[in-house]
């Protein structure tokens, strides 16, 4: 098999909180024949886009990792790919409006470039692509159902895709009001997708942080409960904040609702790594809500050596 | 109450900051009935739109504007194509660009927070 070369960014937080994201994506995408090629000298991309009209200053950090890209190509690291793929969606979505941003006129990229003046210029000439779209794009889910060595038959999963990869509407990689994208996935991996009314409402984001955490809890309460309904076994997401606020933040959704019960919540690779019989690289320790017992019910895991 | 200057002045400014057309806002109300986040706030999305086009500067005092986490539901539904997450954005940087932060970080705390979570907050709260 042809092995496909990708440069990648994978951003802070897959190298701290969301390492069983980008573990598990790696172990997919070489088991699909594709190479994820981390930058070189990647920098944090700002994690949320600025929307003031006069801010250039804000873009750098983002730009300058497009310029890695470029340097990948002309160093012969990278066979003219100029399609730069991304894990998480907040970075997804800065990165793709920062390009947007400042190359929609040549004023504001001769400025940035200007700026940038120890860097080689930016050439506008790179491409922000979601692993998601590589998988629906450049794979095909057809081919995705044909690498599937474990069915994963009777789980019921529900997508959520959150705000920053579908919206705004000219860098989403979907139909902002009805996304098909990761419930395609699940049906190519075996498993039956479950509509969410919630699947795209904001899981409150930053607020996470600081003292108005029950924003959070509100919204992972109504986003779960949501699925519950409809009968999700589990919820899958591409957002590492998304993720740590529907999973973790479920201790103090249960605080503030009694009744709530707790659903895993994983990353879209986990679910991908799982049906094709790479347990050991899905990276479940990572996840805060234990998705075992809901696996086993499913009759799952039976391959899984260690746990 | 009567629209004088330094209305019109605010006005201005926060079109100029945002790249929003403002007066095009004919008060539908999408934005407020798309928004995960009203419930938390004591402004409605389509109330902090009234509050620019009259030139009502109390607004950047508002919780609102705090509250709004850019989530762009209101961006991807205005019939008149206002991204109001860009006016939500130049209310708070109208504070922020006075160094004076939303946060104070000595109430945050320790845990492992994804990163993410805290440069963001970081870019959203502090000047």
């Amino acid at each position: 098999m042809k092995i496909k070369k990708f440069p990648y960014y994978p951003g802070c937080t897959l190298k701290q909180t969301a390492k069983n994201f980008e573990k598990s994506a790696m172990g997919t995408a070489n088991y699909l024949g594709i190479e994820l090629k981390e930058l070189p000298r990647w920098n944090c991309c700002g994690a949320v886009f600025s929307l003031t009209s006069d801010d250039v200053m804000h873009q750098v950090a983002a730009i300058r990792n497009l310029i890695r890209v470029q340097e990948m190509n002309d160093s012969g690291m990278l066979d003219n790919e100029y399609h730069l793929v991304v894990l998480c969606s907040m970075c997804f979505n800065v990165l793709k409006r920062a390009n947007i941003f400042v190359t929609k006129d040549a004023e504001t990229l001769f400025k940035i470039n200007e700026f940038m003046d120890e860097e080689p210029d930016y050439e506008g000439t790179v491409e922000i692509t979601h692993f998601l779209e590589i998988l629906r794009d450049f794979m095909g889910f057809e081919k995705i159902k044909e690498k599937v060595v474990q069915s994963l038959y009777g789980l019921k999963v529900s997508a959520y895709y959150g705000c920053t990869l579908l919206r705004p509407r000219e860098i989403g990689i979907d139909d902002p009001e009805a996304p098909t994208i990761m419930e395609e996935l699940i049906a190519s991996l075996g498993a039956t997708p479950i509509d969410n009314h919630y699947k795209s409402l904001c899981c409150g984001s930053y607020h996470t942080v600081g003292k108005d955490k029950d924003i959070v809890a509100r919204r992972t309460y109504k986003i779960i409960e949501g699925a519950r309904e409809n009968g999700a076994d589990i919820i899958i997401t591409s957002c590492p904040l998304c993720a740590f606020n529907l999973d973790n933040r479920q201790k103090l959704s249960k605080k503030i609702y009694p009744d709530f019960q707790y659903m895993p919540v994983l990353y879209f690779t986990q679910l991908m790594a799982l049906a094709f019989g790479k347990e050991e690289e899905a990276g479940f320790e990572g996840n805060y809500i234990d998705p075992y017992p809901v696996l086993e019910k499913r009759d799952l895991i039976h391959n899984l050596k260690v746990r | 109450m009567q629209i004088d200057e330094k209305n019109v002045n605010f006005l201005k400014k926060v079109e100029e900051l945002s790249g929003e057309k403002i007066t095009l806002c004919e008060q539908c109300g999408i934005c407020t009935t798309s928004c995960p986040m009203v419930d938390e706030m004591d402004f409605t999305p389509a109330g902090i739109m009234r509050a620019v086009q009259i030139g009502d500067e109390t607004i950047i005092e508002s919780k609102a504007i705090w509250v709004c986490a850019s989530c762009f539901s209101c961006t991807v539904r205005c019939p008149r194509g206002i991204d109001l997450s860009k006016v939500t954005e130049a209310l708070r940087q109208l504070t922020l660009r006075k160094n004076v932060d939303h946060i104070d970080l000595k109430e945050v705390k320790k845990e492992k927070l994804p990163a993410i979570a805290v440069v963001s907050a970081l870019r959203k709260f502090t000047g």
